[in-house]
């Protein structure tokens, strides 16, 4: 009986034991291609369906001045894979001392809480966000966090659409000072199959993220209801990324076998028949 | 005024064969799940009857923006009626005393399709309008059904509906321009905002002041194209002028998103970055087509070019808007 309600004890006590903490502050490890600024037309990397390259074909550097999208933060299908350092911390209930939740929030983003109270998901009526709505639970020693309600956003800043029916799958691992931040983006219209990226954090002990206050302005005098897009096929700067870097125009549109190491050797095997 | 029991059955085949009878999406055909969504305080979302109907509930009574589709009134009814009860009993009282629902006293019509209107007659039958001294004096009956408030293009075109409509299920408040209440109802304003030669000739927005909530009737829509409905007086150019007069009123609460609420004619609940992805969209595709237009490039081949492709998987067939488009910058009918 003994053994028993020890085992019991263990069993129950296991998980809280087993947590990891990834409270902190981390700055991002930009050794990858988590560059803040691509070029317009630098898809390669990302499965886009035919609907996704057409929306980046006609996507000009111009829109983002429209004044109601100059205060829009980086969505979660992009932010954990741009530039900016992240804090992490916890949210504990008062009386229980349980995790409610984690919350991360970038230099340019919003709050981003990962329920970990059981709470369900909203219903498909309700509104989409920036950050989408997340639960998220442990698994091991990783953080598996799922996310629905995003709004449309995107993957890569130069226009590579993530639809409002995309949901996200994120993982923390975290190994010492380093945290590698894995993203599962799912999204029937506008990838062809999933895309999984991994990001590399490393904790910043004496970090501060700035206030990042904004406030829209006039940047380019326009009529009203005017907004910036290339027309099909007219689009000048769609070349650019590849001939800086001596790529294929179709590799450099994106698609799912652009995701695979197959691809570099087909790149390398088409220079060496020059 | 009573109707004969057969001649109440009717109603609903009568609205749905009607010339105007044009639903916004096939799927307000299916037989309805109504749901309840909360917006924001005392205002709720009822989907699932048809178009979207926004309710608010409190003291003074229920406004609601819209009525669904006729076949599922009696849902609506039920729906509103269980949640009604349950706002006015959230007080702590005893269990056994059980406070009445206060009565319907407005539907608001957005526009004159059936998916929103279809419900008129019925529900607005089981409310009270609020009146008395002189009105109540001369008229019996003037208390008697919910007031029925539009701008006057959906009076006129219901009005000429052949088959006739109801008389029950017209509107009986119409105005031309903008129009407010002249009263708080549940605690704060109400107004109306005539959107001129949009989706169709009278759409109207009603905006909840205090609960910063917009409800656009199909002027927005987060399940398909936008229809611009052109033999009901719609054009492109006036969907694209209410769709950025949505967002000159609407303020996010912070980086973009929140703050004012945007309930569409369809689907689920928004905000500004919402209806300015959606602006942006009719905006390019009216761009593109236009830019064919002035290349001479007929309905047949610019649908053929397929203008909407980047969308089509997100917003379905674009067949019906690409025309709506076309013609309303062509004027070929």
């Amino acid at each position: 009986m003994k053994t028993t309600g020890f085992l019991l004890l263990l069993a129950l006590g296991a998980p809280a034991f087993a947590q990891m903490d990834f409270a902190g502050d981390w700055a991002p490890v930009q050794d990858e291609d988590n560059t803040g600024n691509p070029y317009v037309g630098e898809f390669l990397g990302i499965p886009m369906s035919p609907a996704s390259h057409l929306r980046g074909e006609a996507w000009s550097g111009s829109y983002m001045t429209l004044p109601e999208w100059q205060c829009r933060p980086h969505g979660a299908m992009y932010i954990s894979r741009g530039p900016s350092q992240v804090r992490i911390w916890k949210e504990v209930d008062p009386v229980t001392r349980q995790l409610t939740a984690y919350h991360a929030e970038w230099l340019r983003s919003i709050d981003n809480p990962y329920y970990m109270d059981g709470r369900p998901h909203p219903s498909d009526l309700a509104i989409h966000t920036w950050g989408g709505f997340s639960t998220a639970e442990f698994v091991g020693e990783m953080l598996k966090i799922t996310t629905t309600h995003l709004k449309e956003d995107y993957y890569r800043r130069n226009g590579a659409p993530s639809s409002d029916r995309a949901t996200l799958t994120q993982y923390w691992i975290r190994r010492g000072d380093y945290l590698t931040w894995v993203t599962i983006a799912y999204d029937p219209v506008y990838l062809t199959e999933p895309m999984i990226r991994s990001s590399e954090y490393r904790l910043a002990l004496n970090q501060q993220i700035p206030p990042y206050p904004c406030d829209a302005v006039e940047e380019v005098v326009r009529a009203k209801g005017v907004v910036p897009h290339e027309l099909p096929g007219k689009n000048a700067f769609m070349g650019e990324f590849g001939k800086k870097y001596n790529l294929p125009l179709e590799i450099t549109r994106g698609g799912p076998e652009t995701m695979y190491p197959e691809v570099a050797r087909k790149i390398e095997a088409e220079r060496n028949k020059k | 005024m009573r109707m004969p029991k057969t001649y109440l059955a009717l109603t609903g085949a009568v609205v749905l064969a009607s010339g105007i009878a044009f639903a916004q999406q096939n799927a307000a055909q299916q037989p309805a799940d109504v749901r309840i969504e909360p917006v924001r305080g005392h205002i709720y979302l009822i989907a699932g009857a048809g178009g979207n109907i926004v309710a608010s509930i409190g003291p003074d009574g229920v406004l609601l923006v819209d009525s669904g589709l006729s076949q599922n009134a009696d849902k609506v009814l039920a729906a509103l009626n269980k949640l009604n009860v349950e706002i006015a009993n959230r007080g702590g009282l005893p269990t056994t005393t059980v406070i009445p629902p206060k009565p319907i006293r407005y539907i608001i019509n957005t526009h004159l399709h059936a998916d929103h209107t279809g419900g008129n007659e019925k529900i607005s039958k089981s409310g009270k309008t609020i009146t008395g001294g002189n009105v109540t004096g001369e008229f019996g009956d003037a208390a008697e059904g919910a007031t029925i408030v539009s701008q006057q293009a959906v009076l006129d075109r219901m009005g000429q509906a052949k088959p006739a409509l109801p008389f029950a299920a017209l509107p009986s408040d119409t105005y031309h321009d903008d129009k407010k209440l002249s009263h708080y109802f549940n605690g704060e304003a109400v107004l109306l905002s005539h959107m001129p030669a949009a989706h169709t000739d009278g759409d109207s927005l009603v905006y909840f002041r205090g609960s910063d909530v917009i409800a656009t009737g199909d002027i927005f829509v987060t399940t398909t194209y936008p229809f611009i409905d052109l033999a009901n007086g719609g054009t492109v150019q006036g969907e694209l002028a209410a769709l950025n007069h949505i967002m000159d009123m609407a303020v996010a609460e912070f980086r973009t998103e929140g703050g004012t609420l945007i309930v569409p004619g369809h689907g689920r609940i928004a905000d500004i970055a919402d209806v300015a992805y959606y602006r942006d969209m009719v905006t390019i595709v009216r761009d593109r087509i236009q830019d064919m237009i002035k290349r001479d490039m007929t309905l047949e081949q610019v649908k053929a070019s397929k203008p909407t492709a980047d969308w089509d998987p997100r917003y379905g067939s674009p067949d019906r808007f690409v025309e709506g488009v076309y013609r309303s910058l062509s004027n070929k009918k």
